[in-house]
């Protein structure tokens, strides 16, 4: 089966600063793939790219077989209905209301009777464990985590098959983390969903992921969580032996 | 026995003994969401006793064209209709259906006060009066204690003069003052133009040519100097301010400096209103400068006035006090400019809209007490006769 996201030899500069140089991605359809790197490594960067509002020097980033890079902004509509994306500090339109901001990419695309906006909204905004009464707010009267799943009730209101997630749980209390995670695994079980995400909680990354890709060097290296564990790279060496988290893999492999 | 009653691509609707068979085919997702709904709008559950529905043709259902059919279902079942499947309901339509009674819905029963007890028409009028008459003065009562705390602060800093951000203010002196050069200078010497042409046109009829340097110079340097480069100031500087602090109050800026001891009118609001304060005086000189330029050489090409007699005619016009009383509402002016974008910068809380408003708010009010400022001045001065 053909990938839903591939990256083939990606490379992207700043002036003089390479940030990819040849980096490949491979995610496939109902998994869970986490981007993970350090402060700098090009995770954002990587994300913009995929979601075309960055242009690489190099490389092809196809998504459900299309390659993004060569398209024109017209192409690129109806591949973009077809996936969300939550930001990481929300990225909410503060000028709306919590129902506005998800209705507002169905109005963009679709032509819908005013009770159906309203009800598939507020069927969005429950599905991401929002209460009914947040719908009225506005992003400024939320806490930091239900403006990140009122983010994700706005990236799922086209219904995607593709779900990008930055740093979904960077800024919350463990408690809600671990909640998000599990909304992470309730979507992706129950709308068959593939989910990118990039993120920095290793417990996150033992909860959710099939699949983990590590920037390093500015390529990826990407595999199952059990493979990119004992792989000999100093970085992920330290990454997933350091003193972080060794509670955690101590926990995770019953040792 | 059944007869079809419609068909759609995406439901066949069949009468039969008992109530209506409904038989959905083809694709059930977002994007054919609005042909499904008016599809199903279009079917009269009111007079089926039963109604079954085979889900087995939908070759893709999402969320969305299950929560089309578990509307349906609702609506059917309040008829009182019985409603069931034939085979197994999808699975898509029981995850809405569970999202939609999870206890959660106790919140949506709730309405906000307000909307219980509507006041009447004759009312309403009144409490907007009253709203409003209550925010304005608020506003008036609060934007009187941001100028004294800033009036404080800087007398504060009078005592200890390293505070008051010598570096910070010299920023703002290049910014609003250097980098406005251009665009004053141009405006004056318009103006100067304008208001020389415009004289020469209506003097020339009654052989009182030297008279139009008369107007040129007192009009630009009393007046028209001043009051268009702060105009030109409380546009460019104004908004500046106000969307500069608004956005950093947004991004949790201000709460920073305050959180760290600092204090931020002392920071961000003393440097700008100060710099502005020494720009905008300078502004004017050049203002006045190239409006005096102006009206010479309009009087040399239009009027054949030599450049002498038009020095001599400028000289013997103004007296001591002429450019002064120019040059002496500039500072005022460079308050009411700074005061009205920091306050309005400050007063931004939670959305990018507010910032939108506050700033138009900030250049208008700017602009409107600068020209209520220049009437006092005018009054003023009239009673002290200069």
């Amino acid at each position: 089966m053909e990938p839903v996201v591939e990256v083939r030899g990606l490379v992207n500069r700043f002036g003089r600063q390479v940030v990819h140089d040849g980096l490949d991605m491979e995610v496939n359809a109902d998994e869970v793939f986490g981007i993970v790197g350090g402060s700098g490594s090009g995770k954002s960067v990587l994300l913009r790219t995929i979601l075309g509002l960055q242009r690489p020097a190099a490389g092809t980033v196809r998504i459900h077989g299309s390659d993004i890079t060569q398209l024109s902004e017209e192409q690129l509509r109806p591949i973009k209905a077809r996936y969300g994306v939550a930001f990481q500090s929300g990225a909410l339109y503060t000028g709306l209301t919590v129902l506005e901001n998800v209705q507002l990419p169905m109005i963009e695309h679709l032509k819908l009777p005013p009770g159906a906006l309203e009800g598939l909204a507020l069927l969005k905004i429950r599905l991401v464990g929002l209460p009914a009464d947040a719908a009225a707010k506005y992003p400024a009267q939320l806490s930091g985590g239900m403006v990140k799943r009122a983010a994700v009730a706005r990236a799922l209101a086209l219904d995607p098959e593709l779900l990008f997630l930055d740093e979904p749980t960077s800024g919350l209390d463990p408690v809600s983390a671990a909640a998000f995670d599990d909304l992470v695994v309730y979507l992706q079980q129950h709308l068959k969903l593939t989910i990118v995400m990039i993120t920095h909680d290793l417990d996150s990354i033992f909860r959710t992921c099939n699949r983990v890709g590590v920037i390093v060097d500015k390529r990826m290296i990407s595999g199952t969580l059990d493979r990119i564990i004992d792989d000999p790279n100093p970085w992920i060496q330290a990454y997933f032996h350091g003193e972080r988290a060794r509670a955690r893999l101590g926990a995770a492999h019953g040792a | 026995m059944s007869a079809t009653l419609t068909r759609t691509e995406a439901v066949e609707v069949r009468r039969t003994a008992e109530g209506l068979e409904l038989e959905l085919t083809g694709e059930w997702s977002v994007r054919a969401l609005a042909p499904i709904e008016a599809a199903l709008e279009s079917i009269d559950v009111a007079s089926a006793a039963r109604i079954r529905i085979a889900a087995e043709g939908i070759t893709a259902l999402d969320l969305s064209g299950a929560w089309a059919l578990s509307a349906f279902v609702r609506r059917a079942r309040r008829a009182g209709a019985e409603v069931d499947f034939r085979g197994t309901p999808p699975d898509q339509l029981r995850l809405v259906d569970a999202t939609l009674t999870e206890p959660a819905a106790a919140g949506e029963a709730e309405l906000p006060a307000g909307r219980l007890a509507p006041t009447p028409p004759g009312d309403r009028a009144l409490v907007a009066i009253g709203r409003y008459v209550v925010r304005s003065s608020q506003d008036l009562i609060t934007g009187l204690a941001f100028f004294g705390r800033s009036c404080t602060t800087f007398v504060a800093g009078l005592a200890r003069p390293w505070r008051l951000r010598p570096i910070s203010i010299v920023r703002h002196v290049y910014d609003t003052g250097i980098t406005a050069m251009p665009i004053v200078a141009l405006i004056a010497f318009l103006i100067s133009v304008i208001l020389a042409y415009l004289s020469a046109q209506q003097l020339r009829g009654l052989g009182a040519d030297i008279y139009v340097v008369d107007l040129v110079t007192i009009g630009v340097l009393r007046e028209l100097g001043v009051l268009l480069t702060s105009i030109i100031v409380a546009g460019r500087s104004g908004s500046s301010f106000a969307a500069e602090l608004g956005s950093m109050k947004l991004n949790e800026e201000v709460d920073a400096l305050t959180a760290t001891g600092a204090d931020p009118i002392e920071l961000l609001v003393v440097p700008r209103v100060l710099g502005l304060a020494i720009a905008l005086p300078l502004l004017t000189v050049i203002a006045d400068l190239i409006g005096l330029t102006g009206g010479a050489l309009l009087c040399r090409y239009l009027l054949d006035m030599p450049l002498t007699q038009y020095v001599n005619r400028v000289n013997e016009s103004i007296s001591a006090t002429t450019f002064w009383v120019g040059i002496i509402k500039a500072p005022v002016f460079a308050l009411l400019i700074a005061f009205a974008g920091c306050y309005r910068g400050m007063q931004v809380r939670g959305s990018a809209r507010e910032l939108g408003h506050l700033v138009t708010v900030a250049v208008v009010q700017a602009i409107f007490l600068v020209i209520l400022a220049d009437a006092l001045f005018a009054v003023l001065f009239m009673r002290m006769k200069i």
